[in-house]
């Protein structure tokens, strides 16, 4: 059997913004590949230009040179396989929990009775079905981003991208929704690139944890992390990863303060 | 005490000191009692101009050319703010444009409607029309352009093509600030309206007013004047209760 491609393959990819001849490099060079079924985060210092890659990915910026595949197309714009799970939630507020689950499956024009089966499904995955006739206005940060996650799910991508979904949550519920996050993985096998800025958030997550340096973001080292599906966050392993890429990552945030 | 009471509280009590100023005038006889009219002397008139039928007729008369007037500058202005809004060389080609006619009064340009249009019902629809698209029209544009562009990115990765995007996320994102310009739009053309109708008219509330002058019946101006902020309330009231339902949604919290 002929082994399958990776779902991801970035080629090449670099990015400056601004005017030509004035431009700045904000990505360099860029060789990354992404398994099915692969959770790899992308961590860096801010403004490593992490959330530019994945933005790139996502179709929503045009790299300067280099391209992206997935499932060996190139991409050219965004596109319903690529499911976005952004950090400031971006529900549409005017639309019901279940209204923004539904979204992607109504574009698909998918029969009422396979939309509602749908959504059943993944607010009940996310644990919201209570919640399905309220307004986003009405839930609080981490119900908000279960509901993203629902809704990029619901419209079953083929990829799916998280630009810092939890940033803006505070500690306790950031934790509650990575043990979500990871108990959904185990369900749901996507393929996920996931940026973040927290190495704990990171090392909890991901199969490969990929460092970037400091502006221009390259790749600095690739950690893959060969620890059990369920995590320990104070297991020895755990906090051994945790200080290896911690001392990685503070020579490219020292760099940033020189 | 609760809001509404408190509210006719506060009308029955700007109709008392009406009511005292105007009686305390004819009782000393500071100026000419007609020239300050009683609101009984008004409330006569306006039960007379009722009974004859002529009150109904000019309401519904200036009622007819504001709907039309402003249904014709909402569509257009809601058709043109969304292209300027989303269409970069467009923006760029109209802003200029729009800088330069906006601040000009409207009613600078009222004898040439009636040049272009004569002194039918043609040239108050269009006056109408003409003073409120350009206030419209640029809130409507500016809150197209307000519109996150995240949610545009979250649209456009579930699968919204083009036209997605304007039916599903632009409209309704906009929809606040599209009610906003709306309710301003309506303000300002039962503004001019009486303006328009001074001007070779024969019916209409401006009508009612400007015979009140001519024929020497303050009573009569006073009653066409309250007479459309009638029409103003009862306008406002009718697009506040359509914001509450389309805008359910900001409320929930």
């Amino acid at each position: 059997m002929m082994a399958r491609g990776p779902k991801i393959q970035i080629q090449r990819v670099a990015k400056s913004f601004g005017a030509p001849g004035r431009a700045m490099p904000a990505l360099e060079e860029i060789d990354l590949d992404v398994a099915e079924r692969e959770f790899v985060c992308l961590l860096g210092p801010s403004g490593c230009g992490k959330s530019t890659l994945l933005n790139i990915v996502a179709g929503f910026l045009v790299p300067t040179t280099g391209t992206v595949l997935v499932d060996g197309r190139p991409v050219s714009g965004p596109a319903p396989e690529r499911g976005v799970v952004f950090q400031e939630y971006a529900l549409f507020p005017w639309l019901t929990v279940t209204g923004n689950v539904e979204f992607g499956p109504l574009l698909q024009s998918r029969p009422a009775a396979d939309r509602r089966r749908t959504v059943d499904r993944y607010l009940d995955l996310v644990g919201l079905s209570a919640h399905a006739d309220k307004f986003p206005v009405q839930l609080s940060g981490g119900m908000k981003q279960r509901v993203a996650i629902a809704r990029a799910l619901a419209n079953n991508p083929a990829v799916i991208l998280m630009d810092e979904p939890f940033g803006a949550l505070d500690a306790q519920t950031r934790e509650v929704l990575q043990d979500e996050l990871s108990r959904i993985q185990r369900v749901e096998h996507k393929t996920i690139l996931f940026v973040t800025h927290s190495i704990r958030e990171a090392v909890y997550l991901a199969d490969r944890v990929v460092v970037m340096t400091s502006v221009p973001g390259r790749i600095k080292q690739v950690f893959p992390i060969k620890l059990p599906e369920v995590r320990d966050r104070f297991a020895h392993e755990f906090t051994r990863y945790e200080s290896d890429i911690t001392r990685v990552l503070r020579e490219e945030v020292a760099k940033v303060r020189a | 005490m609760n809001a509404a009471a408190t509210r006719a509280a506060a009308l029955l009590g700007a109709l008392a000191l009406w009511a005292a100023v105007a009686h305390g005038n004819a009782w000393l006889g500071v100026v000419n009692p007609v020239l300050l009219p009683t609101p009984g002397e008004v409330g006569r008139v306006g039960l007379e101009l009722a009974w004859s039928g002529e009150l109904t007729r000019h309401f519904l008369t200036s009622l007819g050319r504001v709907a039309q007037g402003f249904g014709l500058a909402s569509l257009a202005a809601l058709g043109l703010g969304l292209l300027v809004a989303m269409c970069v060389p467009l923006r760029l080609m109209a802003e200029p444009v729009i800088e330069f006619v906006r601040p000009i009064p409207p009613l600078a340009f009222l004898p040439m409607f009636l040049v272009w249009f004569g002194l039918g019902e043609a040239s108050k629809i269009a006056f109408i029309g003409y003073t409120t698209f350009f206030p419209m029209f640029v809130a409507i544009a500016a809150s197209v352009l307000r519109v996150d562009v995240v949610l545009l990115r979250a649209a456009a990765s579930l699968g919204a093509s083009r036209a997605d995007l304007v039916r599903r996320v632009v409209l309704p994102a906009a929809l606040p600030g599209i009610v906003v310009a709306l309710r301003v739009g309506v303000g300002l053309a039962l503004f001019v309206i009486v303006g328009a109708e001074f001007m070779g008219a024969d019916a209409g509330l401006g009508h009612l007013i400007m015979e009140g002058r001519t024929f020497f019946n303050p009573a009569q101006i006073v009653m066409g004047a309250l007479t459309l902020g009638l029409l103003g309330s009862l306008i406002n009231t009718l697009l506040l209760t359509v914001e509450r339902r389309l805008l359910r949604w900001r409320a929930a919290a």
